[in-house]
């Protein structure tokens, strides 16, 4: 792939014409991820493709059920499928896990700030995430693979529960094959006799092979596990003004209006779910916000 | 003496000891020596006597919990330039997990006993060996804190 960019990928992200339009996607496949997750593959009725940044996500609509705020997960090249992975865990969730392959569910979106990726040009890259997170990162991946000879080196650290619920495991497999990658995988706990690694996702960040002081590093996990991660990257000195993170709230509406994702003077659905880390640290440990 | 001074140099050149004075570097490497263990051997089980700590050199050591009737769970793995072992340190002296190498292992094996009577003379070398130990609890401790709130919440990736 060269490093041409399309015109959308470079733009700022665009809102949805109507941000409270809700259109019908079909499902045209449905994947049984782990640990409950799943993947949908979907393609518009309306003809029109879904047009979004990594990092981005979209409101699903179970019909008769209800919203939900899902991650979008596949390679935002491509225009004809959206794919979403989304873990069943609540009564939409549940609803959308009991959807088939011709089934139609409603999109609204895409909403959120991407993941920056020029201001990571010339740097190394640095993922940190582990089980589901890796689905928001995932086309950011596949974005940075995309313009790969912008980077110096990437690094890819996952961690999972088990060695049972490696979610992408195939393409963990083949970004591990690549020559121009780094991949290490980490799990909580094992069979005796397994020879991967045993213990943190933060101990991968120790391990890694990049150079601290021009790395970008993009974090995925959830709040609690975000911390000590972006702990062992300063560790490692890389600086909170090139740690990005994502955040999660309850997002209703998309668009800042109704404020039920909003943490401190932000609205996680516009401002965020991606966010500088040095920008929300101080707020970031502040507790019930 | 070849073998000691090798010893020395290896303990002088990581960076657990890189810091030590040399006077207790010293009274450390006169505790210590090489060992080898096979794939599948173990370097200490679960209720043993904990006299020694491990560096390990080579090859790579998984820290497991045993149950009746079950495959032992491997709960973490430590590698190569690291240090496993400080239940040597507090009493009962009694190893509370199995390490058992998973591939080809050279390590230093330090013998706590032996440093443990000299702890009790030796102020200097007993600060300077917990200067180095606490931070080493206290992180696989929070790991373990953290991977309890991981395993237990579904909301947590």
């Amino acid at each position: 792939m060269d490093g041409t960019l399309p015109t959308r990928v470079n733009a700022s992200p665009a809102p949805a014409p109507d941000p409270m339009d809700t259109r019908p996607f079909r499902i045209v496949r449905r994947i049984a991820e782990v640990d409950g997750c799943f993947t949908l593959h979907l393609r518009s009725l309306d003809g029109r493709p879904l047009v979004y940044q990594p990092g981005q996500f979209n409101m699903l609509y179970a019909f008769g059920t209800g919203e939900v705020a899902i991650s979008i997960s596949g390679d935002c090249r491509d225009l004809t499928t959206l794919v979403h992975t989304i873990r069943e865990v609540g009564t939409v969730t549940k609803a959308l896990a009991k959807l088939k392959v011709g089934d139609v569910v409603g999109v609204r979106g895409p909403f959120g700030r991407a993941w920056p990726i020029e201001e990571a040009y010339g740097n190394d890259i640095l993922f940190v995430t582990g089980t589901i997170g890796l689905a928001p990162l995932r086309p950011l991946i596949h974005e940075v693979l995309h313009r790969r000879e912008h980077f110096g080196k990437v690094v890819i650290c996952y961690g999972s529960r088990g060695t049972h619920d490696i979610l992408y495991e195939k393409d963990l497999h083949r970004w591990r094959g690549r020559f121009d990658l780094q991949v290490h995988v980490t799990v909580h706990s094992a069979p005796s006799g397994y020879r991967g690694r045993v213990g943190s996702v933060a101990n991968l960040v120790k391990i890694a092979r990049f150079d601290p002081e021009h790395t970008t590093a993009y974090v995925c996990r959830s709040e609690t596990m975000t911390r000590p991660a972006v702990q062992a990257l300063h560790e490692r000195g890389v600086t909170s003004d090139r740690i990005y993170v994502t955040l999660e709230r309850n997002m209703k509406c998309g668009v800042g209006f109704c404020g039920h994702c909003q943490m401190g003077g932000s609205f996680m659905c516009k401002d965020g779910p991606v966010y500088r880390y040095d920008t929300i640290e101080d707020i970031f440990t502040v507790r019930e916000l | 003496m070849v073998a000691i001074e090798g010893l020395g140099r290896l303990l002088a050149e990581h960076p657990f000891f890189q810091d030590m004075t040399p006077e207790v570097r010293d009274i450390v490497v006169g505790c210590c020596a090489n060992a080898h263990y096979r794939p599948g051997e173990y370097l200490f089980k679960e209720g043993g006597k904990a006299d020694h700590f491990y560096l390990i050199r080579q090859g790579s050591v998984a820290v497991e919990v045993h149950a009746p009737g079950r495959p032992a769970v491997v709960v973490e793995n430590i590698g190569e330039g690291d240090i496993i072992g400080w239940s040597w340190l507090v009493p009962p002296y009694v190893w509370t997990f199995d390490a058992r190498a998973i591939e080809q292992v050279r390590a230093i094996t330090i013998d706590g006993a032996c440093l443990r009577t000299k702890l009790e003379a030796n102020h200097e070398l007993g600060y300077q060996l917990y200067q180095r130990f606490i931070p080493i609890m206290g992180r696989r401790i929070s790991e373990a804190r953290l991977r309890i709130v991981e395993l237990t919440t579904d909301a947590v990736y």
